[in-house]
This record gives C-alpha cells, sequence and structure tokens, in this order.
C-alpha cells in the first residue's frame, strides 16, 4: 500500500484498504479557524444540541487567521464567536488573536505547534490542509458540515484515493525553490489534473528541502485538485517535529508493492524558474517567457510562501536595494515575525533589509492572499499587476477582480520587485 | 424531476468567483445575514463570462436576494478552490436547486452533497456549449436526462453514484443517522 492508503487503512481500523474504498475513519486532529469556524459550530449545536460537547477537546485546534487586522465588524465578531466556544468548551489548543498565543496562518502554525505528526490524520476547515502532509500524514480540507460531524463524533467518511506519484531527481539549483517544483508541476497536470488523488513527492532534491520548503510542495496540491499531498518522514521531519512534540506518533511509508496511478520524474537541475499567469494557478510559463511584464506590485506572503525561508530568499537579493514598486511582506506567523528580527544576512536583520528596500510590512494572517474586507493589508483594489509568492491567482482571489495575478517563487517575486518588472532570479543571484 | 432556467458559465468557475471572499464574514444562520449570500453568488465571475453565451448576465440582480435561475450549468473543474462551504451555501440560497457540471472539484462536491444543498450531476458531453442562459432545462434523475425545453436538445448525465444515498437520506448527519453512526 502507499502512505496514503497504510494510514487511512490504520484509521479505519482495518488491515487494507484499495482506492475506491468508501471508509469511516478516526480523526486524530481537526482544525478550523475564523471563517469556517463559526458556521461548524452553528452546525455542530444545531445537529448535536446546543449543550454538546466536542468529542475531544485535546483534538480540536482553533487557529484565527483570516480576517484578523480589520475594523469589518462581522470579521471580528467571528473571532469573538470562536473565543467564546473555545472558553465554553474549554479548549486549550485555541490561539486567540490580541494575546501573546496568536499565531497566524494555520497550516504553518500546526506546524510550528507540534500537531503535525507522522503518520496521523489531520483535517481541516480550510483547502490548504493538504500542507501538513509535508510531515507524512494524511491531511484534507472539507467543509463546514463534514467538520461538525467530526466534532461531534471524532469521524469522517473519506474515500481511498489513489496516488499520484512525482519524483525530483538530481540537486536543486540556487535559483530555483519548491514553488518552482510545484507550479512545474500543476502547469503539467493541470489545475484537475489529481481531482480525487493524492500527491506523492518524492526523491532526493525533495528530501534536500527543509520542513518550510517540503509544505510549499504538498501546500499546492489543491491547486491540482489533489485530495491530499503527502512525503515520507525522514530525519529532517523528525528533527523538526521533537522539537516540538512529545506526542507519540508512527512512522508510515508507502510499501515495496504499492500500486500508483501514475509516475512523474523531473531532473531538477533542468528545471527552470516558473511562473502561473492570470488567472489559473495551471497557466504556466517560463520566466524568461514573460520577463519584462510590467508590474505595479509584489507580495511576499501566505502559507505557501510567507515562510521564514522564503523571507531569506527574498532578503537576499533585496539586500542594500530599493524595491521599484509596492512591496509587501507578510509572515505566515508570529514565530515567522519575529524571527524576522532574529535572523541576519551579512549582519543585518530580515527586517531591516525589507525596511530599508522600501517594503511596506504587514502583520502574522492571511492578509491579503484571499482579498478579505477592503481594508486587509495589500488588498488590490483596481486593475493592478502583482506578483506573488501566494498559491491562487483566481479572478479576484486577492481582492479585485479587475487586478492580473502572477504567482512565482520568494525569489522571483524579489527580484521583480527591485526592477518592477518581471524579472529572472539568475539575473541578480551573483 | 426538477425544471428551471438555465444560468450558463465556463471552466474552472473557483469558489472565490461563487461567492468573493470578502462577503464570507456573513453569518450563515442569521436570516437578514445569510440572504446576503445569495445576493453575491456568482457575483466573482469577470462580466464576459456572467451568463453564457450573451455575458453581463448576473445570477442576481443587484437590488435581489435570490436569482431568477434554479439550475447552473458549468464546464471543468466547477468549485476548485477554497473549501468554503460559503460556496454551496450561496448557489442554494440563492435558490439554486442543481448544478450540472462536466468535472467538480473534490471539496465542492463533498460539500454540496454532504451538507444536502443541491445535487451536483456531472454530464457526459459538455452541456455549457450548448444550452444558452435563459434557456428551460428539466432533470430527470431517474433516466439521467437534461432536456432543453426551450430547443429541444437531450443531455445524458452520469450515475450519482455512492453519494446517491447521502442525497437521498438529505444530508450527511440523516445519513450518518440512518446507518447508526450517530444516535438518533
Ligand atoms: S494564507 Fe492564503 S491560502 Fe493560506 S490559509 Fe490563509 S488565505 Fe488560505
Amino acid at each position: 500500500m502507499t502512505i496514503t492508503e497504510k494510514i487511512l487503512a490504520k484509521h479505519a481500523g482495518r488491515k487494507r484498504v484499495a482506492p475506491g474504498d468508501s471508509i469511516w475513519v478516526d480523526v486524530d486532529i481537526l482544525m478550523t479557524h475564523d471563517v469556517c469556524g463559526p458556521p461548524t459550530i452553528d452546525i455542530f449545536r444545531r445537529e448535536f444540541g446546543q449543550d454538546a460537547r466536542v468529542w475531544d477537546p485535546e483534538k480540536l485546534v482553533v487557529l484565527p487567521d483570516h480576517y484578523i487586522f480589520t475594523a469589518n465588524h462581522h470579521a471580528n465578531r467571528n473571532v469573538r464567536l470562536l473565543r467564546e466556544f473555545a472558553a465554553d468548551q474549554s479548549l486549550p489548543h485555541f490561539y486567540d488573536v490580541g494575546t501573546p498565543r496568536y499565531k497566524g496562518v494555520c497550516h504553518i502554525a500546526l506546524a510550528e505547534e507540534g500537531f503535525n505528526r507522522p503518520g496521523s490524520l489531520l483535517i481541516g476547515t480550510d483547502s490548504h490542509t493538504c500542507t501538513s502532509g509535508a510531515f507524512g500524514l494524511f491531511s484534507t480540507g472539507v467543509g463546514n458540515t463534514d467538520a461538525a460531524l467530526i466534532m461531534g463524533t471524532g469521524k469522517i467518511w473519506l474515500k481511498v484515493p489513489e496516488t499520484m506519484r512525482f519524483v525530483f531527481d538530481g540537486a536543486l539549483p540556487p535559483y530555483l525553490m519548491a514553488k518552482d517544483l510545484i507550479l512545474a508541476v500543476i502547469g503539467e497536470i493541470g489545475c484537475d489534473g489529481a481531482t480525487y488523488r493524492a500527491m506523492e513527492f518524492d526523491g532526493e532534491a525533495v528530501y534536500s528541502l527543509n520542513m518550510q520548503e517540503r509544505m510549499t510542495l504538498t501546500n499546492m496540491a489543491i491547486e491540482a485538485g489533489g485530495k491530499n499531498g503527502v512525503i515520507a518522514p525522514d530525519d529532517v521531519t523528525m528533527a523538526y517535529v521533537r522539537e516540538r512534540t512529545d506526542a507519540s506518533f508512527e512512522i508510515v511509508r508507502s510499501g515495496q508493492s504499492a500500486r500508483f496511478h501514475s509516475e512523474y520524474v523531473y531532473d531538477v537541475s533542468k528545471l527552470e524558474p516558473v511562473v502561473a499567469k492570470p488567472h489559473r494557478p495551471d497557466n504556466r510559463a517560463m520566466v524568461t517567457e514573460v520577463a519584462g511584464t510590467r508590474l505595479d506590485r509584489a507580495y511576499v506572503g501566505s502559507c505557501t510562501g510567507g515562510k521564514l525561508e522564503d523571507f531569506e530568499a527574498a532578503a537576499g537579493i533585496i539586500k542594500g536595494n530599493e524595491v521599484a514598486i509596492d512591496t509587501f511582506i507578510v509572515p505566515a506567523t508570529t514565530e515567522i515575525g519575529r524571527a524576522l528580527h532574529s535572523t541576519h544576512v551579512d549582519g543585518m536583520s530580515l527586517y531591516d533589509i525589507f525596511e530599508q528596500a522600501g517594503c511596506k510590512l504587514g502583520n502574522a494572517s492571511c492578509a491579503a492572499c484571499l482579498g478579505g474586507p477592503p481594508d486587509t493589508f495589500g488588498r488590490n483594489m483596481g486593475t493592478e499587476v502583482v506578483i506573488s509568492t501566494t498559491n491562487r491567482n483566481f479572478p479576484g482571489r486577492m481582492g479585485s477582480k479587475q487586478a492580473s495575478v502572477y504567482l512565482a517563487s520568494p525569489l522571483t517575486v524579489a527580484a521583480s520587485s527591485l526592477s518592477g518588472v518581471i524579472t529572472d532570479p539568475r539575473t541578480v543571484l551573483v | 424531476m426538477m425544471e428551471g432556467k438555465a444560468y450558463v458559465v465556463g471552466d474552472a468557475i473557483d469558489t472565490d468567483q461563487i461567492i468573493p471572499a470578502e462577503h464570507l464574514v456573513y453569518s450563515l444562520r442569521r436570516p437578514e445575514e445569510r440572504r446576503m449570500y445569495g445576493r453575491f453568488a456568482m457575483s466573482g465571475i469577470p462580466d464576459t463570462g456572467q451568463g453564457l453565451p450573451f455575458g453581463s448576465l448576473p445570477f442576481t440582480r443587484s437590488d435581489a436576494y435570490q436569482s431568477e435561475y434554479t439550475i447552473v450549468i458549468a464546464g471543468s473543474n466547477f468549485g476548485c478552490g477554497s473549501s468554503r462551504e460559503h460556496a454551496p451555501f450561496a448557489l442554494a440560497e440563492a435558490g439554486g436547486k442543481a448544478v450540472v457540471a462536466t468535472s467538480y472539484a473534490r471539496i465542492f462536491y463533498r460539500n454540496a452533497v454532504d451538507g444536502g444543498f443541491l445535487v451536483p450531476f456531472e454530464s457526459q458531453e459538455r452541456v455549457n456549449d450548448r444550452v444558452r442562459t435563459g434557456d428551460i432545462v428539466s432533470i430527470d434523475t431517474k433516466l439521467g436526462l437534461l432536456v432543453n425545453k426551450t430547443t429541444g436538445e437531450e443531455h445524458l448525465l452520469r450515475p450519482l453514484g455512492d453519494v446517491a444515498d447521502i442525497l437521498r437520506a438529505g444530508n450527511v448527519f440523516e445519513y450518518a443517522r440512518q446507518s447508526g453512526l450517530i444516535a438518533t
């Protein structure tokens, strides 16, 4: 069986499962946030009673992150509803806004707080819940109704997916990042190329990545329609997890006789920096093909491209220069926000590098990645042409449906922010 | 059996086009707020793609909370993007009864079924190239047939398969009760 099949079989209490089987599985962690949490709670109460208790408070993680720094009173009410629910249910894992516990973007927070445990089964009310699969676990996004059923019972029905395998051989050149690899895959198989399937990433280049970069790969599995993205755990995974939790877990890998739906093999030394052109993540072009395209702004942030590694990559290019266009820097989490101050390139903190270059620095949250209320930091309001490290560029995703968004790696975004046109990072990397 | 006016859209209509993220702040429970989902349903689709083949035909008129269209006809990968259940909810709140698409994104399909919002039919051919916005269409679930009453054309639908049991039960809670997973 594949890693995905093994994890699902174990959580269904079966020896074996095969693709296509419909099974009920036990959920180890349920995550929700401020957009989908309140309606999930409404459904939970409607179905299980006003006084119902969640199935296991230890297993429910509540991370407000989407609409945080806004005056919108409906958005603020949603955070308040989470707060009341967390108090009412005595939830130990609520990361409230305005407290030192506040984290920011849920998928990265789950990793940092030690909830991503190899071999486990994690469900979230957010499509990018597939991010957690970087830790060798099964994770997928669901809607409010399914989440409410889990809240009451700890269970969900799933159909066992077939697995597509993506192997990246070779050593990653310094001008490429995980973002280039996943944009190449999505461009090849399309926005629905992995619908109903698992995407397993493998190969020397994948195991050379740190956990942050691995999360970029699994994060965008959903942009190909994938049910989950997964990378088998190794020593790098173990070191990260052990630093963050004492919880027990079990390492699972695809077996010798595992059957895959298909296999794609890439030699990363032959790949080039890639963008997704407006208005689809599978609208792939080589950076060289679109170089020179005029831009209005650059954006570095989100669960895809707002991790410390992403800012280190961007800072390496931006350091000592001034940006030519509005450039927004939004750390995914408060931990990353603090690390911008404590991480240095040639003696200068990342924060100072960005500030002196004229970038606009925001607070940890989803911010303009999904548009949001009109006062959201970095949100598109008109016909802007944007290059962004985020994961979606459908019309209106970052606010205005007249805007055009190019998706790219932090290296490509940083290089472009200095020139104001789409720029190949190879031209500025020394 | 259901019948209604068709609203036709293209491929890869993602959840931000079905209900733009800025509107997700409204309660799905309070009547004075939930009707906003009906008002803004499909409002994220660029003008040229609204109501094919004509364009610039909003799903819900800007002074209304309900759509005059009850059957959405789409191309491939309908509902891709986010996991927001607000998407099928918004279509249902506007009065939508069914979607007919060549294919769906997994989470949208699941949400439509598990929440009991609307029936996601899969068509065997690209019906959205044949039906025009405003045509009267009827769907015969038993026969798996969509009939365009305006033009007389007929189109085959795929069987609902696994999810038919959940649709029949009403939603995943009723289904779970019937299968003994939740105490009744
Ligand atoms: S950063 Fe963007 S993609 Fe990630 S969880 Fe937030 S809104 Fe979703």
